[in-house]
Order: structure tokens, then sequence, then C-alpha cells
């Protein structure tokens, strides 16, 4: 059975999005705290950062929507996903603190790359142009799963799968030891399909906001075909 | 290995720039060593930049003191970014890169990219906020008749973060094939070191120049700073000589040393002008080149071990010294410089040395609408 990870932006409407994602067939739930600059996004994330950040949700309303999350999904893993410059902002550690005190099961800190912050646990991120020794390293430190990034490129949804992503999840698979979860550019069943069929599985972000953006029955939908894919 | 100014610096970015950045840091320390390198880039500096740029004396701005500028104004492209983009236009190469990204408020460094890139046959894409084209537009025609195409940025604040950002996002999306050209000493490690070491040319001629002219060191200098290269290169001259008083000089809606917390924002730890969670908050300056909320890592640095003195300018004092320096001297400042000759004027101390960063045509239009 291959993992769905299906990202949504913290907002106040999250934890019942958050719910219908999993009633969909999500198994892991991505929460974004946003961040005014995110240099790894692409449109459709930092556009639904910008209005998160215009409706005020800061790191302390963040970490009230991931606790509503959780008392909605006591069983889901909940990842929250943001920026460095919310963590020093906030103190690293208490952050850490306070995301666990919220029902956090991990984090990922998209601009804090393997090997740097070593004590910080978190899902460590590796990329096509990742070299093998930093892929065993990102492996070594990872929080139960690695997120494969399938582009060289930001956020999005892409016309087809990557064709990096099989070289990856081949080199991946030789220098680590844990679950491969693919994402990036993957917004369509078939492109789904496709990514799970080398991956162990697939992380859906930027058409998984435009969907939310219909209520909690157009997401529960989109995920539920995502999930029939798989 | 993640280069840090204190605790300022780092490599705050994306997994998927590490190894290009790794890739550069090698290919610059490689490029430091070597002879042929340093021999290519003095050649274009002097027979293409017009380096060494002259020291100016000048007395009638402010009576009383002699105040020598650098006159970095006097560089080919009006600025003092060309010495930084030729530098990395060279070290771009060594790495075969053929395609260069850079991003520009001002529209200077836009422009020194688009004229290294033209010099040498690289394709050119530069970033710029639709406010920066607005009030910077004789650069924009620049770049375009230099054959570089400048992408609107619309989002934001339409100014330089945003425009730095995108150029970011770019280079992850190409980063095989290209190269970013970074304008300023921000972003990851090693850029503000490269940036810095590629500007420090400034601040070793103005010690020789100002040594040979008085025979003695100045008791201050004074540099603008938006991201900083030009006073990272000016102060670096002088860094060792306890004696010579240093001031960097900030918009005064854009005190990212002064107002600002600590902070990550394009890669790098440092000052950033931020809201108590993080999030990076608008500057505002009259001067599209020092409109940024962060500065470069070792700015913050030196801040704190108290070596440079970081103070502020508002837009009124620079218009009054954009103003006066062209009626007393004829010479015409770029609006980033005016911040520092609006301090040097009424700065405690005889000979005072400041950073003339650039030339001010691309203004015109900016102060007469004032």
């Amino acid at each position: 059975m291959k993992t769905l990870v299906i990202y949504v932006m913290a907002e106040p409407e999250t934890p019942e999005l958050a719910r219908a994602a999993v009633e969909g067939g999500a198994d892991i739930i991505e929460i974004g705290f946003p961040f005014s600059d995110p240099l790894a996004d692409g449109p459709v994330v930092r556009r639904a950062g910008e209005r998160a950040l215009a409706r005020g949700m800061r790191t302390r309303q963040c970490l009230d929507v991931l606790a509503r999350t959780r008392e909605l999904l006591p069983d889901t893993a909940l990842v929250p996903m943001t920026y460095a410059s919310i963590l020093e902002a906030y103190g690293w550690e208490r952050f850490a603190t306070d995301v666990e005190a919220a029902g956090g099961t991990s984090m990922i800190v998209v601009d804090v790359p393997a090997g740097d912050r070593p004590d910080l646990r978190r899902v460590q991120l590796v990329a096509p142009t990742s070299t093998d020794e930093r892929i065993a390293l990102a492996g070594a430190q990872t929080d139960g799963w690695l997120y494969l990034v399938t582009v060289a490129g930001t956020t999005g949804a892409r016309g087809e799968v990557s064709p990096a992503l099989p070289g990856l999840v081949e080199r991946a698979r030789r220098l680590v030891d844990v679950p491969l979860y693919a994402g990036f550019g993957i917004s369509t069943p078939e492109h789904a399909q496709a990514a799970a069929s080398l991956a162990d599985g697939i992380v859906v972000g930027s058409r998984a906001l435009q969907e939310a953006e219909g209520g909690p029955d157009a997401l529960r939908e989109y995920v539920a075909s995502l999930r029939a894919a798989i | 290995m993640t280069t840090t100014f204190g605790a300022y610096g780092g490599r705050y970015v994306p997994e998927t720039l590490i190894p290009a950045l790794d890739e550069l840091t090698a290919g610059w320390e490689a490029a430091k060593e070597d002879d042929a390198f340093h021999a290519e880039l003095n050649h274009l500096l002097t027979s293409y930049a017009g380096r060494p740029t002259p020291l100016t004396l000048i007395e009638r701005f402010a009576p009383g003191k002699s105040i020598y500028l650098k006159r970095e104004d006097l560089l080919h492209t009006g600025a003092h970014k060309l010495n930084n983009a030729l530098g990395q236009a060279v070290l771009a190469r060594r790495l075969g890169k053929h395609r260069i990204v850079a991003e520009t408020g001002a529209g200077q460094h836009g422009v020194a990219t688009a004229t290294v890139c033209a010099r040498f046959g690289l394709e050119c894409v530069v970033y710029m906020g639709e406010e920066d084209m607005r009030r910077q537009q004789p650069n924009v025609e620049r770049m375009g008749l230099l054959g570089a195409e400048v992408r609107p940025v619309d989002f934001g604040t339409k100014t330089l973060k945003e425009a730095t950002s995108e150029a970011i996002r770019d280079w992850i999306t190409n980063v095989d094939t290209t190269h970013y050209l970074i304008g300023s000493c921000v972003g990851p490690a090693p850029y503000p070191e490269i940036v810095r070491d590629l500007q420090r040319v400034i601040g070793n001629e103005a010690r020789e120049q100002i040594l040979a002219a008085e025979g003695r060191l100045p008791e201050a200098v004074v540099a603008c700073v938006g991201g900083g290269s030009n006073a990272i290169g000016l102060f670096y001259g002088f860094l060792e000589d306890a004696d010579v008083k240093i001031v960097g000089v900030e918009a005064a809606g854009a005190a990212s040393l002064g107002t600002g917390r600590t902070g990550v924002l394009h890669g790098a730890l440092s000052s950033v002008l931020a809201d108590e969670d993080g999030q990076i908050t608008d500057a505002h300056s009259i001067s599209a080149g020092l409109d940024y909320p962060g500065v470069g890592p070792e700015h913050a640095y030196l801040r704190d071990i108290g070596r440079v003195e970081y103070v502020g300018a508002t837009d009124a004092e620079a218009l009054a010294s954009f103003r006066d320096l062209a009626r007393t001297e004829g010479i015409i400042p770029a609006l980033e410089p005016s911040h520092a000759l609006a301090r040097a004027r009424e700065i405690k101390g005889e000979l005072i040395l400041v950073g003339l960063s650039g030339r001010g045509d691309k203004d015109l239009a900016e102060v007469l609408r004032q």
C-alpha cells in the first residue's frame, strides 16, 4: 500500500479540510506554516501563503490550527512544513517542543538542508541534484521517511512526472533505508500512479490547495481519485 | 563548508541548490589561487571597466571639510556593480555556465550584468520588480539594448526583495546551466564572500590614493548600505586601521541594521526587517537600490563587534545632498550614495572619504517628480 501525503495551508478551515483529505485516503497531512518569502515554492503555494498571512496566520495561530487538526484526526501523521525564518524568530527548540505539544508528528524546514541544525528532528529532502554523499547524509538524519524532490524547481503542477525521478529513486534505494515519498510537480491521478510505481508514496501540494478552494467535499473527491490511482 | 560571520551567514536554501553552492565554493577557491584568473580580471577591470577610478577632493559641498569621493560613478556602466559582475562572469565561464540570471533593484546591477553577458556572449535574464521598472525606466531600456531579457515581478512589494526571490527560483529550476550572478554581498555562502572580495578593489585603491594625496588616512570612511556591497568593498581597505571611523548609512525606511532583527532572508541569517514572527516586512526608500529589507551578513557582524557604526538618512536628506552635490561640485550622484553624503557632511572630522557608488542619471525622473 503506497502512502499518500497531502499538503494544506494553515488557515482557520484547515482542520476540516485535513479531515476530508484523510477521508479521501490521505495517510499524512503536511500543514504549511506560511512565510513571506518562500523560495522553494511556485505561484500556487506562494499565493496561498500570502492569503494566510493576510488573514493573520502567524506562528501561534498556525500551532493552534495544528492542535485543532490533531483533535479531529487523532491517528494521522501531521507534519508542519515551513521556513527557517519562522523558527529563528520563535526559537528553534521552542518551536520543536510546541509543534510536538500541538500534535505534530515531525516537521519539514525547506531551507535548512541536511547536515545543518542536526539537533532539529525533521523530514529531510533530497533532489535530483543531490550527490550520493548528500542522499546518504539526508537518509541518516531524516525522521521516518525521505522526501524526494522530483525536479530541479519549485513546487507546482507540471505536465508530466519528472524524468529525473527514476534515477533519484534508484540512488536513494541504494543509499538509504527509509521509505521514499516523491513530491513536487505531481498533480493528476496519472502522475500519482507513475510516481507511486517507483517510490513508496507521493506528496501532492499545489493541486491539493487548488482543490481545497472548493471546500472539503471537493478536496475529498480529488484525494480519493489519487488514492484510487496508487 | 558553510561560511559564517559570527552567527550570521550560512546557506538557508533548498537542497536543490546545495550542490551548486558547493561547486561555486570550489570554483571560487580555485580561481582565487589561480594567477590566470586574476590576470584576466585585472585586464578587464583596467581596459574595459576603467579602473582605477579617481579620488576627487570636493571643497564646496561641505565647507570646512576635505571630503574625498571615491568615484565609482565613473566606472563603465556608472556604478561599482561592474566590479562584481565582471568577476562573477569570468568565474561562471570557468564553471562552464552559459546562462546568467540576476536580480536588480535600481537597475545598476542589471545593467552591469547585461553588459558582461553581452561582452562574453552569455544568455542573460534579469528579474526586476514592476515598481522599480517604473522608477528606473532608463536602466530597463539599457538592459534591453544590451540584449538582456528583463522579467517583471508583479507580486508582493514589486521591488528588489521579490526580484531576488524570483531570480533564486529561476536558479533552482535551471541550476545545471545557469549561474546566479547575485548583485550584493547577500545570499547563501559563498556569495557574500565572493562579492566582498570582488568589491575590495574599491577600498584597496582608495586607501593608496588618499595616502598619496594627503599623506595620512582619513578620519572617517562613509558609504551607503543597501545590501552593502560598495560599502563592504570600501570598508575592507580600512578595517585594520583602528583610528579610522567607519560609518555605513542606510535609508531610514529600510534600516535592516538600525531597526532590524535577526532573521533569514534569501539564504542567509542576517539582520532583517521582520515582525516578531519572522515574517519579512516592507522597506521604504526613494532609492530603489536601498529599498531592501535585508543586508549582507558581514555587516551585521561588523555592527555587533562595534567596528562599523550604522546610521540612517531620510529620503529628504538624501534628496538635499543629491541637489547640493550637483550644484556645488558638478557631480550628479545616484540617490543611493546621496544618503552617505548626507551623513558625511555633518560627521565629526575634517578629512572624510565617501564612497560615491554610482551616478545619478537613472534617478533624474524620480528626483524631478519629487
